[in-house]
């Protein structure tokens, strides 16, 4: 049984993820099945909303890592959002807040979205 | 002083990845560790036990990981033993995590996790026996979830 699970929401033309558990080797499997989606569908402005994330291991951040370059050539962006602490440290631990737009919350990632599209 | 020992083993699968947390947590919470520390063992063993289902055992999950939690007055010990292929950590430098992001490239950050978050992360190989062992003193002068700087040490002798 799987303790980690990806929601999709869509707020205007940004697409959101709600991750919710544990995100570890087992379970990274499904946010790469997520992100590709957003691919495959061509979102890439995402919204990664980690409020009900209760722990990441380098599994998981590789996955982030894995997707951001291929999503930021196509114009969009992968901003992380909503944070718990403990799992904001582990983030942390690898430099990530450098090559991620982290912010407190998801309407802050949505705005940035809207007001670069306005510009 | 006192000193225990509490044992698991598991198949080589990261199915059970999930269960050596709530294996780790269980003791070291008892033991009265820290929030921070226990979230720091946690992943730290995580990372090594996924490493050694990824690296050691090539993903093979009929082979089995042993754990061992050791808890002591001053520090808390896990060691983890695996008959797969030996670690090696002499090519072992800190990931750049632009360079990866460049190559789509999504490993190598489990060492480097490890070392940030315990006092001594060493690999030991005897004989067809794999070793490593994770260990956080209790009093140590730097928690590194918030961001210290502990030191390691590691023996990559295979």
């Amino acid at each position: 049984m799987s303790n980690f699970s990806v929601g999709f929401r869509t707020n205007n033309h940004i697409q959101i993820l709600d991750l919710k558990g544990e995100l570890d080797a087992h379970t990274a499997s499904e946010l790469e099945a997520a992100l590709q989606k957003c691919q495959d569908d061509e979102h890439n402005l995402i919204v990664v909303n980690g409020e009900n994330l209760q722990y990441i291991s380098s599994a998981g951040l590789g996955v982030f890592m894995a997707y951001i370059e291929e999503v930021r050539e196509q114009g969009g962006d992968i901003k992380i959002a909503a944070l718990q602490p403990k799992v904001y440290n582990v983030f942390d631990l690898l430099g990530f807040p450098m090559l991620f737009d982290i912010v407190n919350t998801e309407e802050e990632a949505v705005h940035k979205f809207e007001s670069a599209s306005e510009a | 002083m006192s000193r225990s020992v509490h044992t698991l083993s598991i198949p080589s699968s990261t199915s059970h990845l999930a269960e050596v947390r709530s294996f780790v947590e269980a003791y070291a919470r008892e033991a009265a560790f820290t929030d921070d520390a226990i979230e720091s063992f946690k992943i730290a063993v995580d990372e090594a036990c996924t490493n050694i289902i990824k690296h050691a055992y090539q993903g093979d999950s009929s082979h089995k990981i042993d754990l061992a939690v050791i808890i002591e007055d001053e520090r808390f010990t896990v060691r983890i033993r695996d008959e797969g292929r030996a670690f090696k950590l002499h090519g072992y430098s800190r990931p750049d995590i632009f360079h990866l992001a460049k190559g789509r490239r999504a490993g190598g950050l489990g060492v480097h996790i490890m070392r940030q978050l315990m006092d001594v992360v060493e690999y030991h190989t005897r004989g067809n026996v794999n070793e490593v062992t994770l260990v956080k003193l209790r009093n140590g002068t730097s928690s590194a979830v918030q961001g210290g700087e502990p030191t390691s040490q590691d023996d990559g002798e295979p």
